[in-house]
């Protein structure tokens, strides 16, 4: 339902109420006037007809008696509140004691359109008018009376909607306590870990956005060889995104393409991702997230079926490949980076993964660095006459020592010759120390090379040119 | 909430792959029922710690037992709320039994009524999240935001006769929230549907 915020100044009612004894309701519906001779029909036809006469004891007949309500009690009046706990008690206060200033008009309405308009009452969503109507006629009509009783103790189970936002290490938490009672006879590979928690993560977000806010733009940001370069969407846009990018491992898996038929020249994930958002006649909405949210939960459950061996089946990204472990690493890397951005966009925190995820992330980016340093070099950006001379595969070569900070750290040692070289502590030749997550905002091209927060030691060409290496791993 | 809707077909796969030992379906299982599952026993128990402790509970009773669950007696989801509301109020039971044996104040039946009062709020929650979309979107108006049945027949697009019907119907099942058996007895989850 809505936020708490609306819930503040409904259900004064609810405080005030009674001393939940259950029954002793001490609120009258009947208020003595039946003298009304408009209601007589329905005195007599459905009070007498189901043996509930007036005045019959409970507090709900019409006895002349009833101390409750004044004959012409005005509408009730929404009270504020203190608080939104112990609203166990359901009815409303006995209503204020003050005369009206004028009653209502009295309104003639058939018992039918009375009865119909019980729900609306009990949740004071009745004009004035009918208000008083409905309570003229509680006080003559036993069944009405009981109905309208029931309905407003319903009232006092509304709640406001606690907040949603379960743990999100709960999940893991659970699943492994499960995993560990009984160990399980196809299990998810470990390296499809990340992907499984990350996609879950982000669900659970999208879960709790509204309609209007997977219209929220987002710009998307990467770098294109040294320059950061952008492209806006929306937060359904970024699913859209996600699944199509996604739906290159269900290819290479064999299952479906969520896109469809694709014109050739459309396997690089940015070429998908355009080719997604133009074959879509309106912009992308939240109904993105089932087909998404589908198609994650088949990979993880295709890759436990295929078996951990799988993670070493290629997947093509069009102008480049990666096998299966990593690549589903780099979609998990990917999930938690967009997520970030919807995160963002909508104003909802939004952690890093848990430890052990975001090292492995690392570690891919690590891995993945030999390789954009070279295409660096190919592609002229690094400058001329690094690799002073060239290094014989397998052979040490000069390395840069990357120091991980915080959670899911570590050290990793980067060839900078060529991808083939071994990387070397004797050849060490500069020292980056980075936050974790600093240099996965490097990697996913949100922070540039130069404003990344890192100590640095050593080789300063070496330094600058293995930063802006992170950096080109990143895409759309 | 499409969810509410998902064919039997859905419940009876997702009984075989936990019984097959699918360790994706019990995720996937996590994913669909986690937050009901926490939000039922958190209505329960008032306590954060306690609701993620009943929520491992829950999924690993699915877990080691799949078989206990048949598709044919209802939904997956009304048993998995039945089962979470059993667990959650034994859980209360015993805190307070025990914060009561040791002195603490309030009488045993002051445990009863608030085992009662809790067990009766974590059934309503679970009806308004079961009801069909269009009257839970009716009460939301009405309650919550305050609409008068007439601007929430505006709002909804629909008659005030419909809006009406839609408010009456909507607190009708939530007052069958009172109607389970008594105190901690677990209720039938699965009449809200």
């Amino acid at each position: 339902m809505s936020g708490s915020g609306r819930f503040e100044a409904y259900d004064g009612h609810e405080e005030h109420d009674r001393d939940g004894d259950g029954d002793g309701y001490g609120y009258g519906y009947g208020h003595g006037h039946g003298d009304h001779d408009e209601y007589e029909d329905h005195r007599d036809g459905k009070g007498n007809g189901n043996g509930r006469g007036p005045g019959n004891g409970n507090g709900r007949g019409n006895g002349a008696g009833d101390k409750q309500g004044p004959p012409d009690e005005p509408p009730r009046i929404p009270m504020p509140r203190s608080s939104v706990e112990d609203t166990g008690l359901p009815l409303p206060d006995p209503p204020p004691s003050a005369p009206p200033p004028s009653p209502p008009t009295a309104l003639v309405l058939e018992h039918g359109v009375l009865k119909s308009l019980l729900g609306a009452w009990a949740l004071a969503a009745c004009s004035p008018e009918e208000t008083t109507a409905v309570e003229e006629h509680l006080g003559v009509c036993g069944a009405c009376a009981d109905e309208a009783l029931r309905l407003r103790e319903a009232v006092g189970l509304l709640h406001p909607p606690e907040s949603l936002d379960l743990d999100p290490t709960l999940r893991t938490r659970v699943l492994e306590s499960c995993l560990d009672r009984r160990p399980p006879r196809i299990p998810v590979p470990a390296w499809a870990a990340p992907y499984d928690a990350e996609a879950a993560r982000l669900d659970a977000l999208l879960q709790d956005i509204g309609d209007a806010e997977w219209h929220t733009p987002v710009r998307l940001r990467w770098f294109e060889g040294d320059d950061p370069t952008s492209r806006r969407t929306t937060v359904a846009g970024v699913i859209a995104h996600l699944l199509s990018v996604d739906g290159l491992v269900s290819l290479a898996l064999g299952l479906g393409d969520p896109l469809g038929e694709l014109p050739a020249g459309t396997a690089t994930p940015a070429a998908r991702t355009e080719a997604f958002w133009r074959a879509s006649h309106f912009p992308p909405t939240r109904s993105v997230r089932a087909p998404w949210r589908e198609q994650s939960h088949t990979l993880v459950r295709t890759v436990s079926f295929a078996g951990g061996g799988s993670g070493q089946l290629s997947v093509p990204y069009g102008d480049f490949e990666l096998p299966l472990q990593d690549s589903l690493l780099d979609r998990a890397f990917e999930c938690w980076v967009h997520a970030g951005d919807i995160a963002d966009a909508v104003d909802y925190p939004y952690g890093p993964p848990s430890p052990a995820h975001l090292h492995e992330m690392i570690d891919l980016g690590a891995r993945m660095l030999p390789g954009a340093l070279a295409a660096r070099r190919r592609a002229g950006l690094a400058g001329p006459g690094r690799a002073r001379h060239l290094v014989t595969a397998g052979a040490p070569g000069r390395s840069l020592r990357l120091e991980i900070e915080g959670s899911g750290g570590g050290e990793w040692l980067i060839p900078l010759d060529s991808p083939g070289a071994l990387a070397s502590a004797d050849h060490e030749v500069a020292h980056v120390a980075l936050d974790g997550v600093e240099f996965c905002r490097l990697a996913a091209g949100h922070v540039s090379p130069e404003e990344a927060a890192a100590g640095q030691n050593g080789d300063r060409a070496a330094i600058r040119d293995v930063l802006f290496a992170v950096a080109s791993l990143s895409r759309m | 909430m499409a969810k509410n809707d998902a064919p039997p077909r859905w419940d009876r796969k997702m009984q075989q792959r936990l019984a097959r030992g699918e360790a994706a379906a019990l995720g996937e299982l996590y994913d669909r029922f986690a937050s009901l599952v926490h939000l039922l026993a958190h209505r329960v128990l008032r306590d954060e710690q306690a609701a993620d402790d009943i929520t491992g509970e829950v999924f690993a009773h699915v877990w080691e037992n799949p078989d206990a669950y048949d598709p044919k007696q209802g939904p997956l989801r009304s048993w998995v709320a039945t089962l979470t509301h059993r667990l959650a109020v034994q859980r209360l039971r015993q805190t307070e039994t025990a914060a009561l044996a040791q002195g603490g104040p309030g009488t045993a039946e002051d445990l009863e009524r608030k085992v009662r009062r809790a067990s009766v709020a974590a059934r309503a929650d679970y009806i308004v999240t079961a009801m069909p979309v269009p009257l839970r979107t009716a009460l939301d108006l009405a309650y919550f935001q305050r609409r008068d049945y007439r601007q929430a027949a505006a709002d909804l697009g629909v008659t005030e006769d419909e809006a009406r019907r839609r408010l009456r119907l909507g607190l009708q099942l939530l007052a069958t929230a009172h109607d389970s058996g008594p105190s901690g007895a677990p209720p039938e989850y699965g009449g809200a549907r």
